[in-house]
């Protein structure tokens, strides 16, 4: 009886081969990697080093922002200020090289803001008890307004004394990896990290698993979601500087819309927005797929208007595969 | 001497006088059962205990020395834990990571400060086989039994060096069969001395394991008697107000 105890006890009950199977990124990446064998047969295009560099290039603005929201969409929160934050951001930067600023005081300035914005999110859903869904879709209009204000809704194209330095952090490569991907990486395997190996990271979960349970057993949970929207809104910042870097322009309409598409990237990823799941490599697996699907439409000559439908489809497909493994 | 000791608690909200003049004592080791209809009071009594507010007049002892809970973390760290009726799990964490919930085990890499996977799983598996529970660290709580999930929760509370274990109602929704897992290990708890305080509806559990029974009424103790000098009869009469005190 002993010994069955133990042996019970000690059993895994999985091993790395079925929790691959029982992800969905795993599903995701099979499906990716699918519909890119397909392509290098099918158009002459897709497998150019070129149109892969020009790819990898697009996913990392939706990624970086994907990895925030899917830590907010851990906790079982939602962050729809993203896109906006990413504009107010952007146009912060600008603003401030643009009249004569260095571009470590512009970038300082960017950043100040994306946490300043975090933090409010943060503090009226934390301490105040308002749902993260009105909270940010207020500051949406918000961010937006405040970046059209800034800049009287003009194109700011000219960023002072260290305009070339701006446009190499974005546009640039390194060993023929544009610069945007190697932030995009390094900020994936930093999330991974953090979701996986740190407190904080099991807080995350703790309090989208079970929010009441979390407080009871002593989770400061209203500093961890406060240092949550902070992330997220941290994370649209860091995107908005390297996309101003990448275009060398900004309007006030950048990021417009891109909450959603970050918020596809998450879910097709496995982010669940009742809580308690998800993973980094999901939100970059996420955003590559809508990117993959968005790049063959053009490839392919499908018309562009059917890019939604596709990406609409994915969404309520992996959504669907989720449900069916859970029914099982 | 005591492990907790209440002299002449007294709790208002309001008009609504929830508990009147309680005293009670228990020894470490000790199972009491409390006992008492929907409103009698049990439920305030024990979240007093567990720090959630203070009395209105009375004081509170443990181990001889008073002490004044402002909040639940107080409590905790006098040694008291709560296993709640909802247990207060996450379904989508493993029972070690459960278990280790607000008190990870950690170990350093460089400058940084990791979660220790192996010391905790090892920690866990431990703590349920001294439970006796057939429960795997590595399990997530949604695919648990109702058994093991109050294995998780009593694990909770064996890992704090807990002198005093208060539980609610944690037989109200599981099969029979898990009854029995779930009183076993309120016996393990005894048997390493802690004091266990069992609310309960549950009649025959309560005097399968229990010690002691307290029985409140209207917020008032009717009856403080060793379980063998009483019966479900007494005590049933006692909770319905049929038998006046005893």
């Amino acid at each position: 009886m002993a010994a069955s105890l133990e042996q019970t006890i000690e059993q895994k009950q999985h091993n790395w081969f079925s929790l691959l199977l029982n992800s969905q990124a795993f599903w995701v990446t099979i499906a990716m990697l699918l519909a890119c064998i397909f392509l290098s047969y099918s158009t002459d295009a897709f497998a150019t080093s070129k149109n892969l560099y020009n790819i990898t290039r697009n996913v990392t603005f939706t990624a970086i922002i994907a990895l925030g929201t899917t830590m907010v969409i851990i906790t079982g929160g939602i962050d729809l200020s993203v896109g906006s934050v990413l504009c107010l951001c952007s146009m912060v930067l600008a603003v401030t090289m643009h009249a004569g600023f260095g571009i470590y005081t512009g970038i300082a300035a960017a950043v100040l803001t994306a946490l300043v914005v975090g933090a409010f999110n943060g503090i009226l859903v934390a301490y105040l008890d308002f749902p993260p869904f009105v909270v940010t879709l207020g500051m949406l209009s918000v961010a937006r307004s405040l970046a059209m204000v800034l800049s009287n809704n003009t194109v700011v194209f000219e960023f002072g004394p260290d305009h070339d330095k701006l446009l190499a952090l974005g546009g640039g490569s390194t060993f023929g990896i544009a610069n945007p991907v190697i932030y995009m990486v390094v900020l994936a395997l930093l999330t991974g990290f953090v979701l996986r190996w740190t407190r904080f990271g099991r807080y995350l979960y703790a309090i989208g698993g079970n929010e009441q349970a979390a407080t009871l057993t002593g989770v400061p949970v209203r500093r961890i979601k406060v240092a949550v929207y902070m992330i997220s809104a941290l994370s649209a910042g860091i995107a908005g500087i390297v996309q101003t870097g990448w275009l060398g322009a900004v309007t006030t309409n950048i990021g417009a819309g891109m909450e959603l598409q970050v918020i596809a990237a998450a879910v097709i990823g496995g982010a669940n927005l009742a809580g308690g799941v998800g993973t980094a490599y999901g939100a970059l697996v996420g955003s590559a797929l809508i990117e993959v699907i968005r790049n063959s439409l053009g490839l392919l000559g499908i018309n562009a208007f059917w890019q939604g439908t596709f990406i609409g489809s994915c969404i309520i497909i992996a959504v669907a595969f989720d449900r069916m493994r859970r029914t099982r | 001497m005591p492990v907790l000791e209440l002299s002449s608690i007294s709790k208002h909200f309001g008009a609504i006088q929830a508990l009147n003049d309680i005293s009670l004592a228990i020894e470490p080791g000790e199972v009491v059962g409390l006992m008492g209809d929907n409103g009698a009071g049990k439920s305030t009594l024990v979240k007093m205990i567990a720090g959630n507010f203070l009395p209105t007049h009375g004081s509170m002892r443990m181990d001889g020395r008073e002490v004044v809970l402002h909040r639940p973390v107080e409590a905790r760290r006098h040694g008291i834990e709560i296993v709640h009726q909802d247990l207060a799990l996450c379904n989508n964490l493993t029972a070690a990571a459960n278990v280790f919930l607000g008190r990870e085990m950690r170990k350093g890499l460089g400058p940084v400060s990791i979660l220790d996977y192996g010391g905790m799983y090892r920690r866990a598996g431990q703590l349920f086989r001294d439970l006796k529970s057939e429960t795997r660290p590595r399990d997530l709580i949604r695919q648990m039994s109702g058994g093991q999930r109050q294995a998780v929760a009593i694990a909770r509370t064996m890992l704090a060096d807990a002198k005093l274990v208060l539980m609610d109602e944690p037989t109200a929704a599981i099969s029979v069969r898990q009854v029995a897992e779930v009183l076993n290990h309120i016996r393990h708890l005894r048997d390493q001395g802690i004091a266990v305080v069992l609310i309960s509806h549950r009649m025959p559990d309560v005097f399968s394991v229990a010690d002691r029974i307290i029985v409140l009424r209207r917020g008032r103790k009717v009856a403080d008697k060793r379980v063998e000098r009483s019966s479900p009869e007494e005590v049933t009469g006692l909770i319905t107000g049929a038998i006046e005190i005893a």
